[in-house]
């Protein structure tokens, strides 16, 4: 009955839906928002810690909230593939990313990306077949926009 | 227009299959797709908006079809036709909730307008800055951001009476929030995510005590059970057709006529004026000073239609079909590992708002989706009543004339099948 969710609900996500990575508040972290998504009450804040270099390097991130399985380990993933990046490589990935949520990957020109990043966020790409998921996938990426940006809080709506 | 045939089921037993063929949308399967039969459709959403019989889009079809035209404003054949049959629709509207006068029936495009109305007339005419409107902590967002925008405009307070942990109405907090102050009472009569009915009569009488008047948002509760204006003796009532399986677009306001004597226009427009000239505007007396532009001519029959099924089939037996369906459905609910009923009071209305330990919503109903199960997921446009009970969101199975115990299993089984996937 449900062949079709396992493609949305593949094993990893799952996994990081139930154990999410990097699910915590670090006391040194310089640039923290707040994700809030009315429509299923999905809340969470992601909190980076941006070097003072010049391509702000982020050397750590975290979050903590309440949400969804897709929401919680897209999530979750992006804590483990964002640090180490710079500011525009985070940019690039989510921009590849969101492509990728939509079905629309190759539509724009994003830039140079890590494929290998972009390769492990593919088992969030079953959301496309879902309009009303993408949100979800993509909250915690706006959110994090929304850190580096220094905007504290932001809604999908 | 003339009286609509009704169904001859007062004597016969609560036959919900034989409802259900009255409802062609439940015929169909969803999901399908190559190689996939689908699945049947069981809905039990009906408390964000019900199906709608056969009965009511042939009425709404007849209307377009034979005597359509606009109202109040022809000398012509159908206009004729068609005011007959809109205003003979209002006088269904009034004899359904009991009004004594089918002025005192407000049509609108909602229940959101009709309460919109309220606070925008009354409200604008008649409060002053640190004036107080009591609320409860359950009313959905419609019956609070209208009195917010009142708190913005003019500073006006609002009281929040509140639920204990099974969502039942503290009587006793409501009756301390009354002070000199309190210049409107505006509350739901059936919780839309917890089900709970409010104690209207009581909640009036304690009102009228202080000279307080009383609006209920009556959209949940008109569905499932009598509803007498004027044995409850309130001042407002507002209810939306859509989910008393009438059209979409058509909400009602009762209003004491005294009160709507009083009340100055809500928008302008046409068909609210007796005449217009740039020296002053004189306004046509309610209800139709509240009603500017074309109303909902078409959705009006069509809610009429409605009203005729409803009780054709005997409100009282509707009622009873689905309570019996709630009991059902929370006791077998409740033997699954980890989940939660919110909402456990006395009395309740058909509405079961649940959590499982471990599934989001938002995750749930994607899988009872696949069952072919139709549940609403979220915050209900409750965002308060969800914070209260601290759980985010809730999955909402709400039951109507034509659901059965079918539809109860099928909800069980594809809530377990959830809890397996997820595991």
């Amino acid at each position: 009955m449900f062949d079709e969710l396992r493609e949305l609900y593949q094993e990893v996500i799952l996994d990081h839906g139930r154990h999410p990575r990097n699910f915590r508040h670090p006391p040194e972290a310089s640039h923290e928002a707040k994700g809030d998504n009315p429509m299923c009450g999905d809340k969470l804040i992601v909190y980076l810690t941006v070097g003072s270099d010049p391509e702000r390097t982020i050397s750590d991130v975290a979050f903590l909230g309440k949400g969804c399985a897709i929401s919680t380990a897209s999530a979750s993933l992006m804590t483990e593939l964002l640090r180490g990046k710079t500011e525009r490589d985070a940019r690039t990935l989510f921009a590849h990313f969101h492509d990728m949520c939509l079905g629309e990957e190759g539509a724009a020109n994003h830039g140079p990306v890590d494929d290998d990043a972009l390769d492990r966020l593919k088992v969030l790409s079953g959301v496309r077949q879902y309009p009303v998921r993408v949100k979800c996938a993509t909250l915690p990426w706006h959110t994090m926009i929304a850190a580096l940006a220094g905007t504290t809080e932001v809604t999908t709506e | 227009m003339p009286d609509l045939p009704r169904p001859d089921s007062t004597a016969r037993p609560y036959d919900a299959d034989r409802i259900r063929a009255d409802f062609p949308i439940l015929a169909r399967r969803v999901h399908k797709r190559p190689g996939h039969p689908g699945k049947p459709l069981v809905y039990l959403d009906s408390a964000a908006s019900a199906q709608k019989p056969k009965q009511v889009i042939a009425a709404m079809t007849r209307l377009m079809e034979e005597d359509y035209s606009n109202v109040h404003r022809g000398i012509h054949f159908l206009s004729q036709r068609s005011t007959d049959a809109f205003e003979a629709a209002r006088r269904r509207i009034a004899q359904f909730i009991n009004a004594s006068s089918d002025d005192e029936i407000v049509l609108t495009r909602s229940a959101t307008e009709a309460l919109n109305l309220v606070a925008h007339s009354y409200g604008r005419a008649f409060f002053e800055r640190d004036d107080e409107v009591i609320v409860s902590v359950m009313e959905h967002h419609a019956n609070i951001v209208p009195w917010q925008l009142l708190q913005t405009d003019i500073g006006i307070a609002l009281k929040v009476v509140p639920v204990d942990d099974d969502g039942v109405f503290d009587m006793d907090a409501y009756k301390a929030l009354f002070g000199p102050r309190t210049r409107l009472v505006a509350l739901t009569h059936c919780s839309n995510v917890l089900g709970t009915v409010t104690p209207a009569k009581q909640i009036v009488d304690v009102a009228h005590g202080h000279g307080v008047p009383v609006l209920f948002d009556g959209s949940q509760a008109v569905v499932h059970q009598p509803v007498d204006v004027r044995e409850l003796d309130v001042d407002f009532y507002a209810f939306t057709g859509h989910k008393l399986y009438g059209p979409t677009a058509i909400g009602v306001l009762y209003g004491r006529k005294s009160l709507l004597d009083r009340m100055p226009p809500y928008q302008g427009g046409g068909d609210m004026i007796a005449s217009v000239s740039f020296g002053g505007t004189r306004f046509r007396e309610p209800p139709h000073r509240f009603e500017a532009g074309t109303p909902p001519i078409i959705e009006a029959v069509g809610l009429a239609a409605a009203l005729d099924y409803i009780d054709g089939l005997g409100r009282s037996a509707i009622a009873t079909h689905e309570h019996d369906l709630l009991i059902k459905a929370t006791q077998s609910l409740a033997q699954i590992e980890g989940l939660r009923v919110i909402g456990t009071a006395p009395g309740k209305g058909p509405i079961l708002s649940f959590v499982v330990d471990g599934i989001h919503p938002h995750d749930l109903g994607m899988v009872v989706d696949q069952a072919g199960v139709a549940v609403r997921v979220g915050q209900h446009c409750a965002e308060p009543l969800i914070d209260r009970f601290g759980v985010g969101a809730t999955t909402r199975a709400s039951f109507g004339l034509y659901n059965t115990v079918a539809d109860v299993d099928a909800l069980v089984d594809a809530v377990a099948a959830a809890k397996e996937f997820f595991g």
